[in-house]
């Protein structure tokens, strides 16, 4: 049992991950990374509401009726979604100015919904509760990859602290401007996908359309 | 009306929820490999937008905002920390009115588009319109501007992206970028083309 668990929460970081593999939840993945701190709250805080979401659809399941469940399943997801949106108001003002609306979109995050769906409607609620768990791991690893390698190049820093002194502050570093704009995700997460399919090759996906190749005579 | 047309453009092209805020994107990769589902998609997602995006801006003048109250005697109530959860039931109200609505009395339309409405429940578009709406304070027109315009920009850019891909599939793509990989770096090149839009003001 206890090995069953360790690899529910081990398994959607990189053998199943929520982003690359199973394409969910790539709105906020793209729009809040371009700094760490940033990330980490964001990664932090879709963790925390995939966990007990998962957990408290859970523990109602079996009196769920299955024609409303989305509802049901909505207005736990939103009701934690506020309470993440109320303690950032007040604890991290500054923080919930940056990630403005993408806090609200916790709700229609993908991964949130994808879990409650697939897993936590037919499982206990602690197995729940992990699996949540990885699954937002495997969201956040993604995310601060990405906030990695954009706040790295783009601005030169990590997390506020400089790391490689730009030119503009005497330094030699030349930052890549591209990296803060909104498009410079689309380019990492499809790199990282990349990469991560170069390791795992069951993951490549199967050719829709094949070249002939006409034997020369 | 000149500021509702600038509004208009800027919702369209400048600030595509799409490619610039990157909203609705799991439907905006999973549904895009056909033009002809990618505008159904991109139909409904329109329409829907511009229904939820003016009813959530009543919602919130009437019911929410500080001092809305005044008529039922709660002068002094702020339901605002009631937005997210009130937006999300009357989008998914209103998403299951339309395709009762459709399925009685437009049943080509309803057959079309059918398959595609659950799904927009959980489109971010839809709910990332509503609280930019909030966000940034829209009044009533304001709104229905905003509404029809960002769906009609995340239409477009969804048709053009499986444009793109119907064609894509016919290239030869290194094993591991092939689908998904792929698709996300076609998607920042789009999202670079639409910023070349940024700072055109009418």
């Amino acid at each position: 049992m206890a090995q069953k668990r360790r690899e529910m929460l081990i398994d959607p970081l990189v053998d199943n991950n929520p982003i690359t593999l199973q394409v969910l939840g790539i709105c906020s993945a793209l729009a809040v990374t371009s700094s760490l701190q940033v990330a980490l709250v964001m990664a932090v805080a879709v963790t925390f509401v995939t966990a007990f979401s998962s957990m408290f659809i859970s523990m109602i399941r079996s009196q769920i009726p299955g024609s409303i469940r989305i509802i049901v399943q909505m207005v736990i997801i939103a009701s934690l979604v506020i309470l993440v949106d109320q303690l950032l108001k007040a604890y991290a003002f500054e923080i919930s100015k940056t990630l403005s609306v993408f806090v609200g979109l916790i709700i229609t995050n993908c991964i949130v919904m994808g879990r409650a769906e697939a897993f936590a409607m037919q499982n206990s609620p602690i197995d729940s509760f992990i699996d949540g768990v990885g699954n937002g791991l495997g969201y956040g690893l993604i995310l601060l990859l990405v906030g990695v390698i954009r706040e790295l190049f783009g601005s030169g820093s990590l997390l506020g602290f400089t790391i490689l002194e730009t030119v503009n502050n005497g330094g030699w570093y030349v930052p890549n401007g591209l990296l803060l704009l909104p498009p410079s995700a689309f380019f990492i997460i499809g790199l990282i996908i990349w990469a991560f399919r170069a390791w795992k090759k069951d993951q490549v996906e199967a050719r829709e359309y094949k070249i002939q190749t006409v034997e020369a005579h | 009306m000149e500021g509702l047309l600038s509004l208009a453009v800027k919702a369209i092209f400048v600030e595509n929820l799409a490619l610039s805020f990157f909203l609705g994107m799991c439907t905006f990769i999973a549904v895009s490999k056909k033009i002809s589902t990618a505008i159904g998609l991109g139909i409904s997602v329109m329409i829907v937008q511009s229904i939820t995006v003016p009813a959530n801006n009543l919602i919130l003048t009437h019911l929410l905002s500080p001092g809305a109250l005044a008529w039922a005697g709660f002068a002094d109530v702020d339901l605002t920390f009631l937005g997210l959860i009130s937006y999300i039931g009357v989008i998914a109200a209103l998403v299951q009115i339309l395709e009762m609505v459709l399925d009685k009395y437009f049943p080509p339309l309803y057959n079309a588009l059918g398959v595609f409405l659950p799904l927009i429940t959980v489109n971010c578009a839809i709910l990332g319109g509503s609280l930019f709406m909030v966000e940034r304070g829209y009044n009533f027109t304001e709104s229905v501007t905003y509404g029809v315009s960002s769906g009609f920009g995340w239409a477009l850019a969804i048709t053009a992206m499986a444009g793109v891909r119907e064609k894509l599939k016919y290239s030869d793509i290194p094993d591991g970028l092939r689908g998904l990989g792929i698709t996300f770096i076609t998607a920042g090149l789009m999202a670079m083309a639409f910023m070349s839009f940024s700072g055109v003001k009418l």
